[in-house]
């Protein structure tokens, strides 16, 4: 499929206000030649299963300041499983604490990043979740 | 990838329908088959274009206009919304931030509604290449009203009026001179015009400046049925030549707050109305001939240009190109060389 483009979901599940981050990631990965749907603030796990269907993504990446990312990680994972989007690749952004790290892997999340992660070692990292053997 | 069952499709599942929409976006091998089994189930839809300048509340709008389609009227089941919503590819890199259903949070957990994010990808009249395309897989899906948000590139969008059965012009206040900011070839293409940030100063100026140019524009052409897209046209239309010509439509506008919802109900009634003027007046029918007609050509010439490339020797084509060069052929004579 030569006219194929990576689809990528940024999403802010939680409660937390702040979209910089989000924001930031968005644009890089846009100049990175992905086509990025971002969906605002404070997403409900089923909100993002939801968005991440209609728009048929390759990967979501989830924005997480509020620290509560133990209960919102598993909870879109599982919703998205149950929309039938259990090939989607999954990483996680934010403020995430060594020791949680383990964890969000364990689910499934293929990387997760804290802040000042070089944006081009995320773009880099789609490519090579979506594509493991071309390189 | 998998393969994506049509009939899946038209019973409504939203997995079948997203991976559809994909494989037809990406040009897939398999979407022109997929397209030929659900084109028959097409034609029912209503299809809404809402256009105008980046910024004027386009998305906010259709938010609110799918909002309304789904309150269901007594005894009638509420009709399933469709919304294709287009932003700009970046030229430079390819990509595209798609941010339009950040104001379509209000939609998020009513099956009744789909929301698909497309990018330009290249295309400049305010559609992608593929947005029709799209039309009749939601069509065939069972969408009773399809929404599409157009690009703000603030000119008038000619792609939109060929497509929707009903173009809404967007226009809101500070977006620069507001005389300016109103382009012409906007009247031609709005059957309904919206004036949007009711709430901003401004917006009386916007609307008053937008009415004269109506009015100029309603007195000058009198019955706007003798000319433009609203036009009665005999040698297009399909059934019988003894219809009579269409009474003209006059593009009302409404003058709304979207982040509010106010004047939207007036909004819809008029959105249902140009529906029904449009069937009564076989306007509907003429429009979807057009249409058809159009793609059919743009598909003909698509399918001829490739099959000349495929089949062009590509080293005459580099001798003709430098005799070409050194002035020895007239490009006339190079094309007539090569074909
Ligand atoms: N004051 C006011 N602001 C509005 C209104 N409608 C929309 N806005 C704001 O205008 C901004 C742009 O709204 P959108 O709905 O994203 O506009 P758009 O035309 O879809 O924008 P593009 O898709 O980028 O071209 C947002 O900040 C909205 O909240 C309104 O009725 N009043
Ligand atoms: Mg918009």
């Amino acid at each position: 499929m030569a006219d194929k483009k990576i689809r990528v979901l940024i999403a802010k599940p939680g409660l937390d206000g702040h979209d910089r981050g989000a924001k930031v990631i968005a644009r890089a990965l846009r100049d990175a030649g992905m086509e990025v749907i971002y969906t605002g603030l404070r997403q409900t796990p089923e909100m993002i299963a939801e968005a991440a269907l209609q728009e048929d993504v390759d990967v979501v990446g989830l924005s997480i300041l509020s620290g509560a990312h133990n209960a919102l990680v598993p909870a879109v994972i599982d919703k998205l499983h149950q929309s039938g989007m259990q090939d989607v690749k999954v990483f996680v952004g934010g403020i995430i604490p060594e020791t949680d790290i383990p964890n969000l892997l364990a689910l499934g999340v293929y990387a997760v990043y804290g802040p000042g992660t070089d944006t081009q070692t995320v773009a880099a990292d789609i490519f090579q979740a979506l594509h493991p053997s071309d390189n | 990838m998998p393969k994506v069952d049509p009939l899946a499709i038209r019973q409504g599942d939203r997995l079948a329908l997203s991976r559809a929409l994909t494989l037809v976006e990406n040009n897939a091998p398999e979407s022109r088959e997929l397209q030929s089994a659900l084109f028959p189930f097409t034609g029912t839809a209503h299809l809404i274009g809402v256009t105008g300048a980046p910024g004027t509340g386009k998305s906010t709008l259709v938010n609110q206009l799918a909002k309304h389609f789904r309150l269901a009227e007594d005894s009638k089941p509420a009709p399933k919304v469709a919304i294709i919503a287009v932003d700009p590819t970046s030229p430079f890199t390819g990509g595209a931030l798609l941010g339009d259903r950040i104001r379509m949070g209000d939609l998020s957990g009513d099956k009744g509604i789909f929301i698909r994010s497309m990018a330009s990808r290249g295309a400049l009249g305010g559609l992608a290449h593929n947005t029709a395309a799209f039309v009749t897989v939601l069509d065939s899906a069972g969408f009773d009203l399809i929404i599409i948000e157009t690009v703000g590139a603030g000119q008038a969008e000619v792609d939109i009026a060929s497509l929707a059965h009903t173009v809404i012009v967007v226009e809101a206040p500070g977006l620069g001179d507001d005389i300016q900011a109103i382009k012409a070839g906007i009247l031609e293409i709005a059957d309904i015009l919206v004036v949007n940030k009711a709430d901003r100063p401004g917006a009386d100026n916007t609307a008053r400046a937008l009415r004269v140019m109506l009015e100029m524009a309603q007195g000058k052409n009198g019955l706007r049925s003798a000319k433009g897209k609203h036009a009665f046209n005999s040698k297009q239309a399909s059934g019988s030549s003894t219809q009579p010509a269409a009474e003209a439509w006059l593009p009302p506008m409404h003058t709304i707050t979207a982040t509010e919802g106010k004047g939207i109900d007036a909004l819809v009634a008029d959105i249902q109305r140009h529906a029904d003027y449009l069937h009564s007046s076989n306007l509907w029918q003429q429009k979807e001939a057009t249409r058809l007609r159009r793609d059919l050509e743009a598909l003909i010439r698509d399918t001829l240009v490739h099959k000349w490339r495929m089949e062009l020797d590509q080293q005459q084509f580099e001798s003709v190109l430098s005799d070409l060069l050194q002035r020895k052929y007239s490009p006339i004579e190079a094309l007539e060389t090569l074909m």
